[in-house]
């Protein structure tokens, strides 16, 4: 017998309050992608398990007045790619969430989900972090917000306080001439863990790179914002002395394990030649905006 | 601790049961619910053998806990056949030899079915890509693919 509780509130508050006060043996519920394996292998033995995809606030998908994007954190990847206009707007995010697992995966796993699980390989938040995203939480103390980059603390470990449930991820305006591609390396081309991960995000003014954000995956604790790397292309035509001076900004930026994906010299490798393609990509879709 | 009492649907009949918080709907359907279609090869979200339809949505009834059924639809292999007649894609599964053992074999089809069903015209590349998340250890795929492309093109023939 288990004296576990399940309870799938639909307002905010509720859920929040119940989370709260069931202090750290509780845990949220969105796709249940990684929490349900981790039940299953022992590792998480929740007393109260708070499901918090009745809240509509959760799952919800708006264009905000002023022309960004407000995603809910429990939205499924299936649910964001078939938005009319959210992956013509940033089609970086979309694809980055949409490389998290298999079709079925895609059914359930959430962004918000993937941010809060702190892997450092988790496919969205680099290109979340690239995006400038800032998530909004909830807590017994109120809402906040706090960029993307804040959250993760280390593998499997938040910012979030006792009690906080992260609501939603808010997406900035896009300025004509704006791109964003998130790519990774992993030795298979579907259902694997990244060895490294990056997302860029930039600006293109008569060629001239105006802004960019770097988000790197999977070699360092947490997901990181690079922005030596960005600073070495905001002013630049991204020309190859400039994808370069980037390309070792995030080699330097690395501080990634040995393990049997890839070794640390490879990672650091990788990092950089990453970087140059995928800002490539984001350059060309920049273009044709 | 009480069991949760939940009311759900499944393949169009309402249907209710009793489970654990942490039953997953994958223990739900094989157990108190005798739907033993839905296969466990993993019970990690890796395999695709116990796929089904939350709501019309492809996903592993592994990772979804059974009280989540409460109140939405689920539809499962079992819901696949209309009585004695095999959907189009059973009937060339078995034409093609398109299984071996078969504990892939459900998940496949309910993935290849709902492949269909939001895309009648699936080139090669994307029914592997739609079914990369079902592991097969027997035919070696090859059969499966072919078996989805042409049932697509049958169905679409007896369309026109
Ligand atoms: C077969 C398979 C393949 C996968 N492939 C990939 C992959 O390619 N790339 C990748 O990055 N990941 C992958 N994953 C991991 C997982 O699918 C992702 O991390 C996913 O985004 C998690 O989202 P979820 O909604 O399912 O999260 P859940 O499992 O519901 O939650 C994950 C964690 O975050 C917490 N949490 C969730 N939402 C909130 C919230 N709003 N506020 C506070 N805490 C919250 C939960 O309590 C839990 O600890 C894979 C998983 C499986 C099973
Ligand atoms: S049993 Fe659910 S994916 Fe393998
Ligand atoms: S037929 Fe045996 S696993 Fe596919």
């Amino acid at each position: 017998m288990t004296d576990i509780r399940y309870l799938s509130p639909s307002t905010l508050d509720e859920a929040v309050s119940a989370f709260a006060a069931a202090g750290s043996a509780a845990r949220i519920l969105a796709g249940g992608t990684d929490l349900l394996v981790q039940m299953r292998a022992g590792s998480v033995r929740p007393g109260l398990i708070v499901d918090i995809k009745k809240i509509s606030e959760m799952t919800a998908i708006e264009e905000t007045a002023d022309g960004g994007f407000r995603v809910g954190a429990a939205v499924p990847g299936a649910v964001l790619a078939e938005h009319p206009r959210f992956g013509k707007v940033w089609p970086g995010v979309l694809e980055a969430v949409n490389l998290i697992g298999s079709t079925q995966v895609q059914g359930r796993a959430s962004a918000g989900g993937n941010l809060c699980n702190s892997s450092p390989a988790a496919d969205s938040v680099p290109a979340m972090i690239a995006a400038g995203a800032i998530v909004t939480v909830a807590g017994p103390n109120g809402r906040r917000e706090m960029p993307v980059e804040a959250v993760p603390a280390g593998p499997g470990r938040t910012h979030l306080k006792p009690g906080e449930i992260l609501v939603s991820f808010t997406l900035p305006p896009r300025p004509p001439g704006s791109g964003d591609a998130y790519l990774r390396m992993i030795p298979r081309t579907e259902m694997d863990i990244a060895v490294v991960g990056c997302g860029v995000s930039l600006t293109l003014k008569g060629g001239v790179c105006t802004t960019a954000r770097v988000g790197l995956g999977a070699v360092a604790p947490t997901v990181l914002l690079v922005e030596a790397a960005a600073k070495a292309l905001v002013g630049s035509k991204l020309d190859d002395a400039a994808l370069s001076a980037a390309a070792s900004a995030c080699s330097a930026a690395c501080r990634p394990i040995d393990d049997k994906r890839g070794t640390i010299a490879y990672r650091t490798k990788i990092a950089g030649v990453l970087l140059k393609r995928t800002a490539a990509i984001a350059a060309q879709r920049a273009g044709g905006n | 601790m009480a069991k949760l009492h939940v009311s759900t649907t499944i393949n169009g009949e309402p249907m209710e049961f009793l489970c654990e918080p942490n039953d997953t709907m994958l223990d739900a359907l094989r157990g108190p619910l005798g739907l033993t279609g839905s296969k466990e090869g993993c019970a990690s979200g890796d395999c695709g053998a116990c796929s089904i339809l939350l709501d019309d949505r492809l996903v592993c009834s592994c990772l979804m806990l059974s009280a989540e059924a409460q109140g939405h639809e689920i539809r499962t292999i079992e819901g696949m056949a209309h009585g004695e007649k095999l959907h189009p894609l059973q009937q060339k599964f078995l034409e093609m030899a398109a299984l071996q053992c078969g504990i892939c074999t459900s998940g496949m089809l309910v993935a290849s079915d709902a492949l269909l069903k939001k895309n009648p015209q699936p080139s090669e590349e994307e029914v592997r890509f739609w079914l990369a998340g079902n592991l097969c250890r027997c035919t070696g795929y090859d059969k499966i693919v072919r078996a989805v492309l042409e049932t697509a093109q049958d169905m679409r023939e007896a369309r026109n």
